[in-house]
């Protein structure tokens, strides 16, 4: 056939801009509980709705309803509400810090602290994670010190990455934490090879990667569904999808015409879609993802629907491309406030309790970010030697690292 | 042994000895990878230590250092060299840095076996000889044997090392000691005294040049394939040439380099890759910094084009004995 019409390109555009009213109309929100809980062995060709989907647990109302109920006791969902609180005053602090200049750079994850906090109760403390730079909520709930973090932050002289790595880039390895790469994707298939290594020493342990929505442009997201699947390898690959890659809408990492999750299907893996800032969901597809693979059924796909309600980093100023107020108009809400409302609803929680937790967490921030100070902030007090910069580069420091440091005068 | 050969056998040795060794790439498992280098470790290992993998190199290498970071050392095959740009990433970001970004907590003891090298009338996609991308990268080592008993040796000393090692194989080197001379028959490994390789474990250790020649005259550093070329272009040539094979390229022997040039006064760089921003680049720079006072002439480069490399005029463009022996002429001023 002969062109009717010039050919034109598509460019996405997001539902509003700056002066513009928010508008969510597009997020289609399923009941809370409507959505089936299938068996763990369930074939990913028969579970394919749910990659479409959104499990959701707790209702408007505060209660937990439906098969994916994770009946967690009041006492874990206290810890649960107390590490997301912990991790949001830890990452008020921190920003602040950066514009108070003892740091040069700061990444929060405002919004989206019931994705690490869950998903890190929700596995086993021996699972190895590969996040990204916004599940220092894994760390928090895995109960690592807030003053090693702030060291890191801080990159002084306790700081054990020796001021190598931009703030927030944390590792360690006792916590099960991976080294936080800036080379966005590159830890997703790393987090394969890791399960892969684990089916292969017959071990017990599996892995969890996590990924930004706008990042599973990237080859190495498909590499690591690729090579999940192949080698049915113990792994869960989580996909937060928080709406924005810096600037650009998720409909610029082709979210327009499928979810994210759908991306699992061509590869014939289960993939689940999940109200992201619903605890109780977010812990439960969690658990089944685990529960698969322990049973060496292999990986799942999970596409956590969030909503990044600040800015990217300290170096960012989303009121230039976003609506002021769309943060406060996203439909599903904000994960501590909702946990907070299931707890009550529950009968196990009060406004006392809830006063006191705020300004117990609050305390356990101050307390540690005068530790971390003690040991010097970035670029003030005491800080690791310049001749430590070339050491790990290798195991062993060659005669042209060790001839270059003293060219440096070490 | 051939070369093909002992890389197999320094492969089995080490996957007997540890059973943290594991192997995999495109091709490699059952049917024991394309130049046959891996052939039989699937059988006698097992399925899970190794396997053929999907042609994504860029994945194989992720879960390579995934796998180190598990406690695992892979030696993952990556088919030809000309294949490992859409792996530089996994390779530069996270498994050469991975030591130095976490302070030691996490590493990756990774070995990248990779064929190099033209020779093979394999054109631009199946030639290249890319040692320079990697030998730029802090973090990384690179190896490049020229002989069966140095590959086995230094392949063994690449698995055991803690560090990544991109260990490149002179394919055209594989079945014989190729010295340039494409219209004559190639001796294989066999009636070679480098083909005399022991069964057992044994290491050439990293970061040791050999002199392979004694001579007075001029060094020739070079490595790989050209360590041949360079052989019969001094046989040919008539100068008492002593030629050094590096080995390995970072971190380097500098002694030997030093040593040797100091004593004969002059320098002749010799490799397959392109000339510009070459590893001979580097060589000179070390050569200059280090021997300039010995220096009786200006060093000279003898280096594939900086052209692609051409399928039909292969020979062109191999940097073969009569160039290097214009080289050595050059060197000697004459």
């Amino acid at each position: 056939m002969k062109n009717t019409v010039p050919l034109q390109l598509h460019v996405p555009e997001p539902s509003a801009r700056p002066g513009q009213p928010p508008d969510f109309s597009w997020v289609k929100l399923p009941a809370a509980g409507s959505v089936t809980r299938p068996d763990i062995g369930a074939e990913p060709a028969a579970i394919r709705e749910h990659a479409f989907a959104l499990i959701r647990v707790l209702d408007d109302n505060g209660n937990a309803v439906g098969p994916w109920d994770p009946r967690l006791d009041p006492e874990t969902l206290r810890r649960g509400l107390r590490a997301m609180m912990l991790t949001r005053a830890y990452d008020n602090r921190m920003f602040r810090a950066q514009r108070q200049g003892k740091t040069s750079f700061y990444m929060p994850c405002t919004g989206e602290e019931a994705i690490g906090v869950a998903q890190a109760m929700a596995l086993d403390d021996r699972d190895m994670t590969f996040p990204t730079y916004r599940q220092q909520g894994l760390l928090i709930a895995r109960g690592w010190p807030l003053v090693d973090m702030m060291n890191q932050v801080y990159s002084n002289s306790h700081d054990r990455l020796k001021g190598r790595q931009m703030p927030i880039m944390y590792s360690s390895k006792e916590a099960g934490f991976f080294s936080i790469a800036g080379n966005l994707a590159t830890h997703f298939p790393q987090a394969v090879g890791w399960a892969m290594a684990s089916a292969i020493r017959h071990d017990d342990r599996i892995a969890a990667g996590w990924i930004g929505e706008g990042a599973t442009a990237e080859g190495d997201f498909h590499h690591a569904l690729t090579f999940a699947s192949v080698y049915r390898a113990p792994v869960i690959l989580n996909i937060v999808n928080n709406q924005y890659a810096i600037s650009s809408f998720q409909g610029i990492a082709g979210g327009e015409h499928a979810t994210f999750a759908a991306r699992g299907l061509g590869y014939g893996l289960p993939s689940l879609r999940v109200d992201g800032n619903d605890f109780l969901a977010v812990h439960a597809v969690t658990s089944w993802a685990a529960d698969r693979a322990r049973s060496n059924l292999g990986p799942t796909v999970i596409e956590l629907l969030t909503y990044r309600a600040s800015a990217h980093s300290t170096s960012d100023d989303p009121s230039k491309y976003r609506p002021a107020d769309e943060a406060s108009q996203w439909p599903l809400g904000d994960p501590i406030a909702r946990l907070r409302a299931h707890l009550v609803a529950l009968g196990a929680w009060s406004n006392e309790q809830h006063a006191q937790l705020a300004a117990e967490v609050d305390g356990a921030v101050r307390d540690a970010q005068r530790e971390a100070e003690s040991y010097g902030t970035m670029g003030v007090g005491e800080h690791h030697s310049p001749a430590t910069m070339f050491e790990d580069v290798f195991k062993e420091m060659p005669w042209h690292l060790r001839r270059q440091r003293q060219e440096l005068g070490f | 042994m051939s070369m093909v050969q002992a890389l197999n056998s320094a492969m089995d040795v080490m996957m007997g000895r540890d059973d943290k060794v594991v192997v995999f790439g495109e091709d490699v498992g059952y049917f024991g990878g394309v130049f046959r280098c891996t052939e039989g470790l699937q059988r006698k290992y097992g399925t899970d230590r190794a396997f053929d993998t999907p042609i994504a190199e860029a994945g194989i290498l992720a879960t390579a250092v995934g796998m180190g970071v598990y406690g695992l050392r892979p030696v993952v095959e990556i088919q030809f060299a000309d294949y490992i740009y859409p792996a530089t990433d996994q390779l530069i970001s996270s498994a050469a840095r991975l030591r130095y970004r976490s302070a030691g907590e996490f590493t990756a003891p990774i070995t990248v076996r990779t064929p190099c090298g033209g020779g093979i009338f394999g054109g631009q996609t199946h030639s290249q000889s890319p040692e320079a991308i990697f030998t730029h990268v802090c973090g990384l080592k690179t190896v490049i044997p020229s002989n069966p008993y140095d590959a086995k040796g230094l392949l063994i000393s690449a698995i055991e090392d803690d560090d990544p090692v991109i260990f490149l194989e002179p394919k055209r080197l594989y079945n014989g000691p190729f010295n340039g001379h494409h219209d004559q028959p190639v001796t294989p490994w066999t009636e070679h005294p480098s083909g005399e390789v022991p069964d057992g474990h044994y290491t050439v250790p990293l970061s040791t040049a050999s002199v392979v020649r004694a001579g007075e005259d001029v060094t020739v550093l070079t490595y790989g394939t050209m360590v041949h070329v360079a052989l019969a272009a001094v046989a040919e040539s008539g100068v008492d040439a002593e030629v050094v094979d590096l080995r390995t390229l970072v971190p380097i022997d500098i002694d030997t380099i030093v040593a040797s040039v100091t004593k004969t006064g002059r320098c002749v760089i010799v490799h397959e890759a392109t000339r510009t921003s070459g590893f001979g680049a580097e060589l000179s720079a070390l050569v200059q910094e280090n021997c300039f006072y010995s220096l009786e002439a200006p060093i000279v480069r003898v280096t594939g084009w900086d052209t692609p490399y051409p399928h039909s005029l292969e020979w062109e463009y191999f940097p073969g004995p009569r160039r290097v022996a214009e080289g050595l002429r050059k060197a000697m001023g004459g």
